[in-house]
Order: C-alpha cells, then structure tokens, then sequence
C-alpha cells in the first residue's frame, strides 16, 4: 500500500513506464482505475461480472464470444496475462512486510505467489518499504509474522513468505541482477516520541477494518484514501493533514473492537480521541459544533442548569413535535435531519423521570 | 541535508538517543543476541510427533505429501505421483547433487532436465533445507543447486524432505541455518532468497472465493523421505 500512498503507479506512467499490478485484486482495480477498498482484498467490492467487464474491455485481443461466468475461468485467464506479464517485464517492485535489520534482507508475504514471481523474473528488483517496518532480527521477525496472517485472513502462516537479500549470486541460475531497496519516511518519524507513535507498530493485517462496523456499513472508499478502517482513521491524519482528514477519527463508534482484534496491541480508540481532541483544539471543526460543545460543557458542570434546561427543551419540543411524533427538520441539527426524522421527546426529561422512580 | 540525514536525525532526535554515548553499542548487541521469543508450545514435540504434526499441517494447507522410508525409493514415488494425478512426465530438476545420485536412471519415462525451471516446465523438483512443523512450512533456499524458479513456475511442485530436516519452530530454522551459513562478522551469510512455502498458491480476491494456482503452482507435493 505504500506505492499506493505515494501515487507511484500514476508517476510512473506519466513518465513513459508501464506498471502492471500482479496481484489479482489490485490487478482487478487497476484495471478499472480505482483505489482498494481494502488493505488485504483491495477488490473486495467487485463481483465477478464487474471482473469479466474488466477483463474484456482490457484483454482485447483474447476471442469475444469466451464464456466468463466463473471465479476459476477469470483466475485462469488472470494468470495466463499476467504469467506473459512477468516473463517480459524488465524491473519488479514489490513491497515489504517486513524489513531485517540484523541482515539488511527485505520479507514480502503473499498468497498467489505474485511477489516472488515479481523479484524473480526481471531483470532488476526494487523494494518499497517504509521505516517502521524494521524489525531488529529474523527472531523478531517470526514472532510478528505468527500474528499477520492469523489477523489478516484466520491462515496459520501465508502461502509465501519469502526473506530476499541482494541480487543473484555470481554461481545462481535465476533471480535478479540488481537489487535495490527504498526507505519511505513520509511524515512517519514525526510520530515519534509523540503518543501516536504506537500506530507505527501497524502490520496492516486489516483485522480492525473486518470488525469494524463504521467500515462494514460505508466500505473502503468512503475513507477516500489508501487506508480505510480503524487504522487509517489513525494513520490518515498525520499522513495528509487533520485539516483533509479531519472526519475520519470522528467515523467511530468507539465500540472497542479494533482494538481489541489488533494483534499488535494499538490503542485505536484512545488515537482516534486524542485526534478528535486535536481537531478541537486547532479550531478545525464547524463554528456551530464548536459553540454547541462549549454550550454543552457549560450547562454540564452546572447541574440544576442541566437539569432545567433538559426538562424546558423536552417540554418545547414535546410540544411542538406532539402532532406527527417526529421533526423532519430541526434548526442547528440541519446535517442529522437531513438522512432521518428526529424522534420528539414525551414531555419530560430522562432526569425528571428518573427522580419520580427513585 | 541527504533525506537519508534528515530522517535519521528526526528519530533520533524523537527517541533521544543522539546524547547517550553507548546506544549504538546496545543496538549491536541487541542484533548479535538474535534472541528468540515467546514460542509456541505445540510444536515443542518428540522427534516422531514433530513429524507427524507437520504431516497434518501440511495437509491443512492443502498440500499432498507421500512418506517412504529409503531414498532410493524417491525417484518412484515421483514417478507413482505424477502417474497418478495424469501430469506430464517431463520434468525440470535442480541440481542438487544429494537429489541426483537417488537413482533416477531407473524410471526411464520421466524425462529430466537439470536447471532452473522455464515458463513452460508443467512439473519442478527440488530440496528443502528444512521443514516447520508448527505450520506445515517448507523452508526453501535460491542458490546454484536450488534455483527459486522450479518451486515458482511450474504448476506442479514437488519438495524432497527429509524427515531430519523437521524442527519445531520458525525460530529453530534460523538457528540451523546461522550454524550451517555462519558468514563475516558473525552475521548469518543469507542466500539470496529464503523461500518459506506453505501449502499451493492461492487466491481469494474475486468474491472471496478461495481458488487454487493464482500465480504459483497450483499443487504442491511433498515427498518426506524417513533415511
């Protein structure tokens, strides 16, 4: 995700290079010019026509009346473009999951293979990385590799998981000639020593993104940038700016779950607070959610004003509302009505009535 | 200011290690410990259970696996295998000494070719180095008598392992081959790649339909030989 993060696919062809994605989901939105949705299934929201549109409108040169209904058809002829892909390609690049600082050796993980075939077959390997992914030995690398594919997919260990340290050797029938690694920093040092710095402990297993119910209800793309979920309400923020991403700590419920499937222990919640905390406090939110907060925190410290003023809106409204039961549209609260009715109160306060029971 | 300066000074900076003399010092030792972690207990097994429960994870993962006591037997049970599931007989072989003086002469319908594998080889024969129980994970190394391109290209691999080459842990994988690659420095002499392979290739990104053969090979067989 970090060629994703930086537009690397889209430089590259502006500037005359064309990149091909081999793994088959990213291969599947690249092909339909669109970001993932999700960090570990990036088609995740494509069905298996939408695949076939694709494949035909972009394997032209493959007979038009071929039948492609099924899964095992659409992997087929993916991997039969793809193989020709791999063979003639001059450089590969792939990520890191992991880079060994004992070794100086970079570790991809995939499934498909695609990122052993990507290092293997050019002439040239390039590796991405980004600088928390430092792990001090390959000791430490077993251990963090145990937690990604049990939270990312529920697999004991990924198909491949693959430890590559420089080019072919002189006597070696295969491999690469020349092997390059590059070290991504991109606002990620900046959260060091700073209470966020947690998050750079991030293996992008997605295991926040499959239990939460905020990315369940709105999907990937409703984030609008590479990271979707839990993390990257977290990570998006001090990549981009709180000013451009200053709604996504605010998608949460808070309900806990992120960080409690998070294998690598990240306090989500506790970041995505303090973020809501900094929007705050640098003044990035709406005027009239600012005043309303402050409101709140005035009548709040100050019970019997609390209490009078639940009781008098509950009474007004109750009121007003007496006739349909609800309000299609209410002053201030213009954004809530704007999806759904607000329910009007009964008459009297929660408080009030609590009081009565006691 | 290099990017390179600029990013190693801002953690330092952040970490405040730019001030305390010994750090670099405690960095080394920390990577010269290469200190193990919590392991898990399950794989923690007598030699013959160790075995046995890299047979089930194998499996688990969707790999076949044939068990024969002799070595000498290899070159049949590959022959038997490759019948069995109607594969072509042509195959592409590394060439790895041990591996080749198993007595292939006597299986005159497999055709062999020594090398790294092509795009067209349909079946690949190569060794593991070693075996992780805990997952049913062979461990592959590249080199002149192993190339990488035979347990990637071909859509059939086939893995001889012997049963000593077994461990437990990922952990006592590493420690195997820091013993047997102990390059300058005391730092491991990694080869170019360390393949860890578990199970066939595979792919559920259209519908989250799990298929096998995404890019790698569609099967895998493992050929677990006990001498």
């Amino acid at each position: 995700m970090v060629a994703e993060e930086i537009g690397l696919n889209d430089y590259l062809e502006a500037n005359g290079v064309e990149p091909v994605e081999t793994d088959l989901g990213e291969y599947i939105i690249q092909l339909r010019h669109e970001p993932p949705s999700h960090i570990i299934a990036p088609a995740i929201h494509v069905n298996k026509e939408e695949v076939a549109d694709a494949f035909r409108a972009a394997h032209t040169h493959l007979p038009k009346e071929r039948v492609l209904e099924e899964a095992p058809t659409l992997l087929a002829e993916a991997r039969k473009i793809l193989r020709e892909k791999f063979v003639a390609a001059d450089v590969g690049i792939t990520g890191a999951n992991f880079l060994i600082a004992e070794t100086g050796s970079t570790v991809i993980v995939t499934n498909e293979g695609n990122g052993d075939l990507t290092q293997t077959l050019p002439k040239a390997h390039i590796v991405l990385g980004s600088i928390e992914k430092v792990v001090p030995t390959l000791e430490d690398a077993a251990t963090i590799l145990r937690l990604l594919a049990r939270s990312a997919t529920g697999q004991e260990f990924s198909v491949y998981t693959t430890f590559s340290t420089g080019p072919r050797r002189a006597e070696d029938a295969d491999g690469p000639g020349a092997f390059h690694v590059v070290i991504l920093d991109n606002g990620r040092s900046r959260m060091l020593g700073t209470e966020f710095q947690e998050m750079l402990r991030c293996i992008r297993c997605g295991a926040c993104l499959n239990h939460c119910p905020v990315y369940g209800a709105i999907g990937g793309h409703a984030y609008g940038w590479v990271y979707p979920g839990p993390m990257g309400a977290v990570l998006t923020p001090w990549l981009v700016g709180l000013e451009e991403a200053r709604d996504l700590p605010n998608a949460s419920t808070f309900c806990g779950k992120c960080e409690a499937v998070c294998p690598m222990r990240i306090p989500l919640p506790k970041l995505m607070r303090r973020l809501r905390e900094q929007e705050y406090e640098r003044k990035l939110s709406p005027p009239a959610a600012r005043w309303a907060i402050a409101l709140w925190a005035f009548a709040a410290r100050r019970p019997a004003l609390y209490r009078l003023g639940a009781s008098l809106a509950a009474q007004i409204l109750g009121a007003l509302g007496r006739r349909t039961g609800r309000f299609r549209t209410l002053p201030l609260a213009q954004g809530w009505t704007a999806g759904r009715d607000f329910p009007a109160p009964q008459g009297r306060s929660f408080q009030s009535l609590w009081a009565e029971r006691k | 200011m290099s990017a390179r300066e600029e990013m190693l000074g801002r953690i330092r900076g952040a970490v405040g290690k730019g001030r305390a003399p010994d750090a670099a010092r405690a960095v080394d030792a920390r990577l010269a410990a290469h200190q193990t972690n919590l392991i898990p207990a399950r794989s923690q097994l007598a030699p013959e259970a160790k075995i046995a429960l890299f047979e089930t994870m194998a499996r688990e993962a969707s790999a076949t696996l044939t068990r024969i006591s002799a070595s000498s037997d290899v070159p049949e049970a590959i022959a038997r295998f490759l019948k069995q599931e109607n594969l072509p007989s042509r195959v592409a072989m590394a060439p790895d000494s041990w591996l080749g003086g198993l007595g292939w002469e006597k299986q005159p319908l497999l055709s062999i070719r020594r090398g790294r594998a092509e795009p067209s080889d349909d079946v690949g024969v190569t060794v593991a180095f070693a075996a992780i129980a805990e997952t049913g994970t062979l461990m592959l190394l590249s080199g002149p008598d192993t190339p990488t391109t035979l347990n990637l290209l071909p859509e059939t691999s086939i893995v001889v392992l012997r049963a000593s080459q077994v461990v437990g842990a990922y952990e006592e994988a590493w420690a195997q081959l820091r013993q047997v690659r102990n390059g300058e420095g005391g730092v491991v002499a990694m080869p170019r790649t360390v393949n860890f392979v578990t199970g066939p290739s595979r792919s559920a990104d259209i519908e989250q339909q799990l298929q096998m053969g995404a890019h790698g090979p569609r099967r895998l067989h493992i050929v677990l030989v006990d001498e």
